[in-house]
């Protein structure tokens, strides 16, 4: 019992801030911060002295509800706005509005934060701690972990990205029909970006990149499930599966990097396969192809382990065709690698070399790769570029570790 | 950097019924890996259309209307693809590893698009 608060936390906060300001507005979101926050610390105290209630989430909900209709009712926000509009209703008495807690709405009001965070006119980096923030009820301090960054470094975004709101005045509703295509692209991309933050990020908090992950497929499902989903959410989703099915096994136990040629295969996760597989039956109901779903066949390719030669073949025609789609220099680097695989090292060198993506960390590892063997010296000036464009431990030991294993030989 | 199409063109005479399902798959692969590999170095535009031969017909001055695609010389067009490049000799250097050119039958003409503000 003693991390039902943080448990709690993790779980109601950000529905609870969602909930407040589909209510209150989303330039109300500081303040619908701090009920919250104020909820959970009166349930400590509270909690303590007398016991835990037999309705935690319960009991938060009543208490922010109060707290909330308490706080605004003190504010000029409600004196001029709140107010007005409930007086036009019931001859100028004040009555506080019931808040609906119905799951069905707590659910709504999520995905109205979700569309309104993810409004293309707040930069994505700051989209992504905003979201982390209202949406999955981390900690300022857990989102500086997880994004390698610092307090401050994630205030400064969190500030920027909450005045845009008010700036722009972004309303907590979802898009108009004309506009939800648009719009749910850009929220792709960035619950896309959320997950792969977790996935690659080189935080050693094991726990916290898996609960990044785990969130970023939740507010995905969440769309899959609403009737704004189209076949891309579900192929997304798919990818996700794929993924994170490997979440346990590219760590070990002292929280380094397991590059997937040595990963312990029975620490994969056959049941998010399994659901992964389910997404993406479903994403192909229509006959519509997104990059999600190129990138989960990809992804479903990586769940097997065998390396027949019909596997890379596969990979390479899907970078292929996801490439001919949008281009991306991680897709590019990609696809030179699978090049490799397909064609050997030495066509491929030309192939990665035409990219002209001279200063990118993955560039150089990839050459470094491929030169191996073939011509040794060039592959260390690659490594030894790599090496220079990182400051991240678990990368740096990889790629020390490839140095070494060249200066050995040579 | 400005833009071209790269236009195949082919030998009407070349016989193609013999060529098996596996050189099909190769052949598609090639072209695939031919138009990855332009993607890879966001140099693709557009990957354009093949044009079909079969239920083409051509109208000349006269307005009577012939069958078949026009073929001035005995090669007709069968497809195209827009390239960003820095220059013509850059986009002729992509299309050098155009599979078109496999069979023997095949070249690549390289055009550049005509901006609307530019008078060539």
């Amino acid at each position: 019992m003693n991390d039902l608060i943080p448990q709690l936390y993790r779980q109601e906060y950000s529905k609870m801030v969602s909930l407040i300001c589909s209510y209150f507005g989303i330039d109300q979101i500081d303040a619908a911060e701090d009920i919250v926050s104020e909820t959970f610390l009166s349930a400590a105290e509270t909690w303590g002295l007398k016991g835990i209630p037999a309705n935690p989430v319960g009991w938060l909900y009543k208490v922010a509800r109060n707290n909330a209709l308490n706080g605004l009712k003190r504010s000029r926000v409600f004196r001029t706005r709140v107010r007005g509009a409930l007086s036009d209703r019931s001859s100028g008495d004040i009555n506080p509005p019931e808040l609906d807690l119905s799951l069905n709405h707590i659910d709504d009001s999520q995905l109205q934060m979700l569309f309104a965070v993810c409004h293309p006119s707040i930069p994505i980096e700051a989209q992504v701690s905003l979201a982390l923030r209202v949406l999955c009820g981390f900690s300022i301090d857990e989102i500086a972990r997880a994004l390698l960054t610092t307090r401050a470094n994630i205030n400064k975004r969190l500030y920027r990205a909450k005045e845009r709101l008010r700036e722009e005045n972004i309303s907590i509703e979802l898009p108009s029909a004309a506009a939800l295509g648009a719009r749910l692209d850009a929220v792709l991309v960035t619950l896309y970006l959320l997950f792969n933050e977790g996935y690659y990020s080189a935080s050693p908090d094991k726990v916290l990149r898996k609960d990044l992950c785990l969130e970023a497929m939740r507010l995905v499902y969440l769309l899959s499930e609403s009737p704004l989903s189209r076949p891309d959410v579900p192929a997304l989703l798919a990818l996700m599966c794929f993924q994170a099915s490997r979440l346990e096994a590219r760590m070990n136990d002292a929280g380094d990097l397991v590059l997937y040629e040595q990963q312990d295969r029975d620490r994969w996760d056959p049941d998010l396969i399994e659901r992964g597989n389910t997404y993406f039956v479903k994403s192909c109901d229509s006959g519509l192809l997104s990059r999600y779903h190129l990138e989960a066949a990809i992804a479903w390719w990586h769940t097997r382990f065998s390396d027949s030669p019909e596997k890379w073949e596969n990979i390479l025609m899907l970078y292929n065709r996801l490439l001919v789609l949008e281009y991306s220099p991680i897709a590019a680097l990609n696809r030179a690698y699978a090049f490799a695989r397909v064609y050997g090292k030495e066509r491929a060198i030309p192939e990665a070399l035409g990219l002209n993506l001279d200063g990118n960390l993955f560039y150089h590892s990839l050459l470094g790769e491929l030169y191996a063997g073939i011509d040794d010296a060039s592959a260390l000036v690659h490594l030894r570029a790599a090496l220079s464009l990182t400051t991240l431990p678990a990368e740096r030991a990889i790629i020390s570790a490839k140095m070494t294993s060249f200066e050995r030989e040579g | 950097m400005k833009e071209f199409a790269l236009i195949f063109r082919i030998d009407e005479g070349v016989p193609v019924t013999t060529v098996s399902p596996a050189e099909m798959q190769a052949r598609m692969t090639s072209w695939m890996d031919w138009m990855g590999g332009i993607a890879a170095k966001d140099r693709l535009v557009s990957n354009g259309n093949r044009l079909g031969v079969k239920g083409s017909k051509w109208v000349g001055p006269d307005k009577l209307v012939h069958d078949g695609p026009y073929t001035e010389v005995k090669e007709f067009i069968n497809g195209y693809t827009i390239v960003r490049a820095n220059s013509p000799e850059e986009a002729a250097e992509m299309a050098k590893d155009c599979p078109i050119l496999l069979g023997g039958a095949g070249k690549v003409e390289v055009r550049p698009l005509v901006a609307p503000d530019v008078n060539e």
